[in-house]
């Protein structure tokens, strides 16, 4: 999966929990959860969405790794690899 | 007989639309089962039946606006219909003269008020002793008579397979359903249909106004607790280091999928607290405080296009922590996506809100009547903390009660706040 793919691929996992999202408006480098008001319980149906699309277990402890989209598309990259 | 009205979907939800009947005259009913979607400001609720039955008449038909407590179908008893076995014929229902005669207790003044108003004091479900027919009886039913446009016929024709989401948008959209080509599997209609349908005719047709009418229903209901609850307010701080050990232990070796949110630790904390706090988990009615057997949590959901909901979780106390989580998943999903069922609104028995996700420090909640208490957290964040002439750094939160001073007076919130606190140092003991 190359990073186009892979970033289209979160932007819908995200969508499908907060439709109103619009990809033009995310910073990449701003925290995520505060620019699309997500709360613990779509924190999480975020990140099951891309366990189940991407096959990636992703551990809680790792959580704090992912505080930008950014952040977010390079774990992913390093985990898919 | 048995009369099945629309029941109560909360305090702000005091009238629904029916979009869609489940049954049928001369179906088996179960208790607990969908037997109508009936739309609401908040969301389309799928109304379940209280008792088994055989239904016999739908009196209501889908399009037509009544408040609750209308009775909307006749069913027969378990044992009360002997039909000869491969009988086809149903009784006739009874002619509408029947169903006035067989009218509930009326006060005079209620009749006096009807036949001013031009009500049909039949169809009206009474809400004083015995089942009477009141004077505010009278008043809701004719103001929700002309806030209802009449059903027309074609609505109210044969059924056609229509998906309940599909029938939802046709309403908002104004489209008829008769004139929709269904492209579904069986001819169902799909919601894309009704849309197809209506875009040309979109500009023209504007939604219904949704947002509106959520906006009008939260400010009644929360006009009405500040009017008529009487509430003081406390709040305790909650070490919650132990929870906190607990919970990241407890996810550290599951799979995504199988992980546990703290709202469910404190959720099942509230429950298990009320317990030994039975004043604060139940209703306020008729000047009469009726304590809830069961703790069912109402969990305020926000929703993203604005506005609150809070169905409940039922049974928290008795369901472990994995149960719980499964539930609250779906119920969130559900709430979000506007399809909840008609006891997730009418059975919370407090409401528990947390706004320390969007990292307020504390919240003091407003009671949504007839329930006499809200438990709220705040964020959990790191604090100085003093023990033992030491000092140390400990995250905490703080825990609020809101409650009604007509049930319960500040010694036992105080001890209720202890008790949930005390259980939040005891993770393993919730689970």
């Amino acid at each position: 999966m190359n990073e186009q793919e892979l970033r289209a691929t979160v932007i819908a996992t995200l969508k499908a929990i907060a439709p109103e999202v619009e990809e033009g408006d995310l910073r990449p480098d701003k925290p995520l959860r505060n620019q699309v008001d997500l709360d613990s319980m779509d924190w999480l149906n975020f990140l099951i969405g891309l366990h189940e699309k991407l096959k990636v277990d992703i551990p809680e402890a790792d959580y704090a790794k992912l505080v930008t989209l950014g952040d977010v598309l390079a774990y992913l990259q390093s985990k898919i690899k | 007989m048995i009369e099945f009205k629309l029941p109560s979907l909360g305090a702000d939800m005091d009238q629904g639309t029916l979009l869609e009947w489940k049954v049928s005259p001369g179906d088996t009913v179960r208790k607990g089962q969908v037997v109508a979607v009936v739309d609401t400001s908040k969301a389309a609720v799928d109304v379940e039946i209280w008792v088994d039955g055989v239904v016999r008449e739908l009196l209501v038909h889908p399009g037509e606006t009544v408040p609750t407590g209308v009775v909307l179908a006749t069913l027969d008893g378990v044992g009360e219909t002997l039909l000869a076995p491969g009988a086809t014929a149903r009784p006739a229902p009874p002619p509408p003269v029947a169903r006035i005669a067989a009218a509930h207790r009326i006060s005079p003044a209620a009749r006096k008020h009807a036949e001013e108003l031009g009500v049909d004091i039949g169809y009206i479900a009474g809400s004083g002793t015995d089942g009477g027919v009141t004077v505010e009886d009278v008043e809701r039913a004719a103001l929700a008579a002309r806030a209802a446009p009449a059903a027309t016929a074609a609505e109210a024709g044969p059924r056609r397979p229509v998906t309940p989401a599909a029938r939802k948008r046709a309403r908002e959209l104004g489209v008829n359903i008769e004139t929709v080509t269904a492209s579904g599997p069986g001819g169902a209609m799909l919601l894309e249909d009704v849309e197809r349908a209506a875009a040309p005719a979109a500009p023209a047709a504007p939604a219904k106004d949704h947002q509106g009418e959520m906006r009008r229903a939260i400010a009644a209901a929360m006009s009405r607790s500040k009017r008529e609850i009487p509430h003081y307010y406390l709040a305790e701080t909650v070490p919650m280091q132990s929870a906190l050990d607990w919970l990241t232990a407890v996810n550290a070796g599951r799979p995504v999928t199988e992980r546990l949110l703290m709202a469910v630790v404190q959720l099942k904390a509230v429950a298990l607290a009320l317990k030994k706090f039975p004043e604060m988990n139940g209703f306020y009615r008729d000047n009469t405080f009726q304590p809830a057997a069961a703790a069912h949590p109402g969990v305020a959901i926000s929703l993203r296009q604005g506005g609150l909901i809070a169905p409940a979780l039922h049974d928290v106390g008795d369901k472990p922590l994995e149960q719980l989580m499964r539930e609250l998943a779906d119920l969130v999903k559900r709430a979000r996506a506007g399809s909840l069922r008609s006891s997730e609104l009418s059975d919370p028995t407090i409401t528990v809100t947390n706004l320390g996700e969007q990292g307020v420090a504390a919240v003091y909640g407003v009671i949504y009547p007839p329930q006499v208490a809200l438990v709220g957290f705040g964020r959990i964040a790191e604090q100085p903390w003093a023990e033992k002439g030491a000092l140390s750094v400990m995250p905490a939160m703080t825990a609020s009660l809101a409650a009604d001073h007509r049930v319960s007076d500040g010694h036992r919130g105080a001890l209720f706040l202890a008790e949930l606190r005390e259980l939040l140092q005891q993770p393993e003991s919730l689970k």
